[in-house]
């Protein structure tokens, strides 16, 4: 064990391009996915804390729920989908960086929704008999809370970012660990361990840790930068 | 109201920020590259990374192996999820080229499968015969790690126990591990149980956490592994790369191919063996 670890530290110093590359792709795929997921996530979570509609609780549990969709099957109905065999496969996307978007997009957009919802929500019960009283529409309201809870929202994005970062099983399907080309840090670190070299698969798990660490501190950093300058 | 129209602004530019990094994974600009789906053994084993390189300096098309087991490879390749395949279990290969999916399979290399498990060999296997071997092991209960994943591994030690006269499923018990992996995961698992495994030479080689373990039976020929590459048949998938991928078959199997895949060679062993035509020797 203590043998293996000071392998690790020893093999960071030697990291190369390759690892580079690969973790410029994880950061790049993951920040798309939770792009389209805040897109998408953001008003779908306002409107269902700004609106009453029958159904509405239901539809709430369902997205709490699917906060724990499993990346693996995820990765596999999206494989099915978009296998040259399946109803999107004449978009050639599997096995390509495109297809692990969409994968980890499937599971960003959930998960930023219901704790979107869950802010708004919480801000509404202070300031939504004051906005109604304005006489403003749900869209309205629901653009002020966005405003109002923007910093909080940060951290959603923060936790959407952490769970596509971190997931391995839907982008090793879809994606295929192809080097060079589909090659994550989760997937290359899985094959490392698969290789027996336990000491790389542990230097590269630091570099994806750092990666995570600079990330949460980026959006920190922003965060009190804006927070001051814009209260 | 000022605010709700930033928010606007904001989301927008969250949009953009979402499809600039999409953008910048072109599907169609890139140059020319094929799918070839193979095995865990060929990727695992640094193989691949060793010959694709000379490969791609001749013809600019890029390889894209995705490593699965044999059988999930034929899938992927029925599915037309694939160019290539490149895989190691005659039968399955010979099913695939019978049910029309490809028009012709050819042999690439070689290597052979190794009876692996720990130095003091408490089940007395060492030798050059695998069905002796695994007759000690079924009769000492001993632990086995079986990949148990379909992939042309999997397939070779199904066929040595049947040779050896054993009925698995009659004898299998808490030795037999079933651990559903690839090559480098079952001899992990093999490693902490202590445990016997037969694995492809290839990957043994170029595998570095070996702990205890040790080669027990080897040079049976029985233990042939032979590998062989098929061009999926365009006719069953138009999308298929038909001038990429046979322009790789056909590199695979001309002398400078060949000449690559016997070059390749890990603490001075060579793992792979031509056998595109005449057979040379080792």
């Amino acid at each position: 064990m203590t043998e293996t670890l000071h392998e690790t530290f020893a093999r960071l110093a030697t990291l190369d391009r390759d690892v580079v590359a690969i973790a410029w792709l994880s950061l790049r795929v993951s920040l798309s996915a939770v792009a389209i997921g805040l897109v998408l996530g953001i008003p779908l979570g306002a409107f269902l804390a700004v609106t009453r509609f029958r159904g509405r609780s239901a539809l709430v549990g369902l997205l709490n729920a699917f906060m724990g969709l499993p990346p693996v099957i995820v990765g596999l109905v999206l494989y099915l989908v978009l296998s040259r065999s399946g109803p999107f496969g004449s978009l050639g996307l599997l096995f390509t960086p495109g297809a692990m978007v969409a994968a980890q997009a499937v599971l960003a957009t959930p998960l930023v929704a219901a704790l979107t919802r869950q802010v708004i929500a919480d801000a509404e019960d202070h300031l939504g008999e004051q906005l109604r009283s304005l006489g403003l529409s749900a869209p309205r309201r629901a653009g002020v809370l966005i405003h109002d809870t923007r910093f909080s929202l940060v951290t959603t994005a923060l936790a959407a970012f952490g769970r596509a970062i971190s997931e391995i099983g839907a982008v090793l399907v879809v994606g295929g660990n192809i080097d060079g080309h589909t090659r994550t840090m989760t997937t290359a670190i899985s094959l490392e361990t698969q290789k027996g070299d336990l000491s790389l698969a542990l230097a590269l798990g630091l570099v994806l840790i750092g990666l995570v660490v600079t990330v949460n501190a980026v959006a920190a950093l922003l965060r009190g930068h804006a927070a001051r300058a814009y209260g | 109201m000022d605010f709700p129209r930033r928010s606007v602004l904001t989301l927008g530019l969250l949009a953009l920020l979402g499809a600039s990094p999409l953008g910048a994974f072109p599907a169609s600009a890139e140059p020319a590259s094929i799918v070839v789906a193979s095995t865990t053994s060929t990727e695992q084993s640094g193989l691949f990374k060793h010959i694709l390189p000379a490969f791609a300096a001749k013809t600019g098309i890029t390889v894209k192996v995705v490593a699965l087991g044999t059988g999930q490879a034929l899938d992927a390749a029925r599915r037309g999820d694939a160019d290539v395949v490149l895989v190691h279990d005659r039968a399955a290969e010979d099913a695939f080229v019978a049910q029309g999916f490809a028009k012709a399979r050819f042999d690439v290399m070689y290597n052979d499968f190794v009876l692996v498990g720990p130095k003091g060999d408490a089940a007395g296997t060492k030798g050059t015969d695998i069905t002796a071997a695994l007759r000690k092991i079924a009769a000492a209960k001993a632990p086995f790690v079986s990949r148990g994943d379909r992939s042309g591994t999997h397939s070779a030690e199904l066929r040595s126990w049947k040779e050896a006269g054993i009925d698995l499923a009659a004898v299998k018990g808490e030795w037999y591990r079933d651990v559903g992996q690839g090559m480098g995961p079952a001899l992990n698992t093999a490693f902490a149980l202590g445990a016997y495994i037969l694995a492809d030479r290839g990957t043994w080689l170029a595998f570095k956490n070996r702990g205890d373990l040790a080669i027990l039976v080897e040079g049976d020929k029985r233990l042939f592994n032979p590998y062989g590459v098929m061009l999926v048949d365009p006719d069953k998938h138009p999308t298929v790369k038909v001038k990429e991928g046979q322009a790789f078959i056909d590199w695979l199997v001309s002398p400078k191919g060949q000449d690559s895949i016997a070059a390749y060679r890990i603490g001075g062993e060579q793992l792979f063996f031509p056998s595109a035509g005449p057979v040379r020797a080792p």
